[in-house]
């Protein structure tokens, strides 16, 4: 037999009475990718936050400290984390929110044509660069852009002007507005909400939340009681995406929204302009943690407990 | 005696297909009745729309004299018991008993104590905090049971509760859900593709074919005088004789109906050859040739058997043959 084995085959036979072999073949590469390439340079990252740079020379001084996690509670840099923080969590709660029914539908009721209309729509922008997703944007909430017009066309100018001279969220247009950035961060992200709780919803047969209606309960009821902490899981995992993805961008507050910054825009600055790695380093540590804790809040209240 | 659940010529169509095809059927309070089809034949729909779960085409639909066609499922005094259980995942076993009783309200302690007092009900005392996911088949089914029975409904509803369970456990089961319906004496209403188990368990039997009930009757005369062919095959695979034999033998042009374990073999009689035999255990199946039809005889063990192309003599007792009403299935 052995005789007549071409050398493709005796490989195969040699995985075949050395089944580890193969495995360790397989994994090999990507763990050292894994554990080298990816985990190696954030580890470094982490490192860079524990030392300082010379206030005078602008040269990093490589002793361990914390006066650099100590800069980060400085009123203009916690202002950034503040904001930062809050813009993330109020694009992820408005993702969740918007994406819910839309996912509801696409789960319970799309079948053929519609389940194939509702991933081109869900997924179609993402195809798309998002750098022009995000100048379009800019056109759309411009002074002179198409929003703008509607409001005017509609004549009610006014609703517009009145909610844009609120402190904070308004400003001179939608376009340089806080209002203008969490509109792009939401259009950005949606995606990356609507499919992990349309992949939870698809997984809750329909006799569920039959048995729930027969044991008594409204829909209303239903949905707080079944159809939510079902859905938990894939709402968690969406709010992951939502959640980190808009702590570290740089590139939406840059060019739309107001002049000041996000976490992702200090760390660019900080490294780049400034020269200041280690601050730059504390400042990108944060979402790590934030996510973190964030994690761990949402494993306690047993968001995980369904999977 | 009052009826439980009462069908007014009730309709449900899902597009051309017409599920349950001018149903009208009344079930009474305090029996156990089974609804008996193969899969199609709408003995689900049927009891979906005692549910509430679906809503009739045409028709009404009545539960304890109230018209409940325009009722909400969650306002109907009924409740079922999932084919495939539908426990929820994310709540352990007590927390999924009482869930009928959170939404309605009970305090915390006095509804746990009560779903407590169902596990017991149904031999589970002690499962209260696992998850559905750690049970086995069978666990399931009776938290399933237990769900059910703790809002006190005046009709459980079962749709193939057993289907999923092994042979041995379906058995069992089958003999404690008939002891559990009698001890407490609510109206059941079981859905089965098994005659088996509608013949052993049911006081009524509702048989289900192509959306319309061929016949209702308790599981002895269902069993001994069909009404169409359809009942005669499907309830104990009798033999339906074509009306020209019929003729022949008893000199009336109708369908008749012969069981296999009442035929034997004789010195004379309806002359056929025998095609093929299978041995089941308690008894030998000969299928024989007779004119062009084929007759199946039962012969009890430690009978003489023929050989396979053998020409035997069938002979039965005259009050053997049933005759029936309809023609068609």
């Amino acid at each position: 037999m052995a005789s007549t084995a071409t050398f493709g085959g005796r490989v195969s036979d040699a995985f075949w009475r050395k089944p580890r072999l193969l495995l360790a073949l397989l994994l090999v590469p990507p763990v050292l990718w894994l554990g080298i390439v990816y985990l190696g340079s954030l580890f470094a990252l982490l490192a860079q936050s524990f030392f300082s740079i010379d206030e005078f020379s602008g040269l990093i001084n490589y002793d361990f400290t914390l006066k650099t996690y100590g800069e980060l509670f400085r009123p203009s840099n916690f202002d950034i984390l503040l904001r930062t923080v809050a813009m993330a969590g109020a694009v992820t709660l408005a993702a969740a929110i918007v994406a819910f029914p839309i996912a509801y539908y696409a789960a319970r009721y799309a079948n053929g044509r519609w389940k194939v209309i509702f991933y081109l729509g869900v997924m179609l922008p993402l195809w798309s660069s998002y750098l022009v997703k995000v100048y379009s944007w800019k056109l759309i909430l411009a002074k002179e852009g198409i929003l703008n017009w509607l409001f005017e066309t509609l004549h009610l100018s006014w609703v517009l002007q009145a909610y844009l001279s609120v402190p904070g969220i308004g400003g001179y247009s939608l376009s340089v507005s806080w209002t203008g950035t969490f509109l792009v961060f939401l259009y950005v992200w949606l995606p990356f909400m609507i499919l992990p709780v349309q992949a939870a919803l698809e997984r809750v047969p329909s006799s569920m939340l039959e048995a729930s209606g027969d044991l008594g309960a409204q829909p209303g009821q239903t949905l707080r009681y079944v159809i939510l902490p079902l859905a938990l899981p894939g709402i968690i995992a969406g709010s992951i995406f939502t959640f980190s993805l808009t702590l570290g961008d740089y590139i939406i507050p840059q060019i739309v929204g107001t002049s000041a910054r996000m976490i992702g825009q200090a760390v660019y600055q900080f490294q780049g302009t400034a020269g200041n790695i280690p601050l730059a380093a504390a400042f990108a540590v944060v979402p790590i943690l934030v996510m973190g804790i964030y994690l761990t809040i949402a494993r306690r209240m047993g968001a995980f407990d369904a999977l | 005696m009052a009826s439980a659940v009462k069908f007014e010529a009730t309709s449900r169509f899902f597009g051309d297909t017409r599920a349950v095809d001018d149903v009208t059927l009344e079930i009474e309070e305090g029996e156990f009745f089974a609804m008996l089809g193969p899969s199609g034949s709408g003995k689900t729909t049927c009891l979906r729309l005692i549910a509430g779960f679906e809503r009739p085409s045409k028709g009404r639909v009545h539960i304890f004299g109230q018209d409940a066609t325009n009722t909400p499922p969650y306002r109907r005094p009924v409740n079922t018991v999932f084919q495939d259980y539908a426990l929820f995942p994310h709540l352990n076993v007590q927390d999924n008993v009482a869930y009928g009783l959170m939404i309605a309200r009970v305090p915390k302690a006095e509804r746990h104590h009560a779903a407590d007092e169902a596990l017991d009900l149904v031999a589970l005392g002690g499962f209260s905090k696992r998850k559905p996911s750690e049970l086995s088949g069978g666990q399931r089914q009776r938290v399933a049971l237990a769900r059910a029975l703790v809002n006190k409904p005046k009709v459980l509803l079962l749709d193939e509760p057993l289907g999923a369970l092994d042979l041995k456990l379906r058995e069992q089961m089958q003999g404690e859900l008939k002891s559990l319906q009698r001890q407490l004496g609510i109206t059941f209403v079981f859905v089965t593709h098994d005659q088996g188990e509608a013949l052993s368990m049911a006081d009524r039997v509702a048989v289900f074919n192509n959306g319309k009930v061929q016949q209702v009757d308790s599981p002895l005369v269902l069993y001994d005088s069909p009404k169409t062919p359809f009942v005669a095959d499907f309830v104990g695979s009798s033999n339906v004789l074509p009306v020209e034999m019929v003729q022949r033998l008893i000199g009336v042009a109708k369908l008749a109906s012969l069981r296999p374990e009442n035929i034997r073999l004789a010195e004379d009689g309806l002359v056929g050859t025998v095609e093929s035999q299978a041995f089941l255990g308690a008894a030998t199946r000969l299928e024989v040739a007779v004119d062009g039809a084929r007759i199946s005889v039962l012969l009890p063990k430690g009978a003489e058997l023929p050989n396979d192309g053998s020409e035997v003599h069938l002979a039965w007792d005259a009050d053997a043959l049933n005759l029936l009403e309809a023609t068609n299935g």
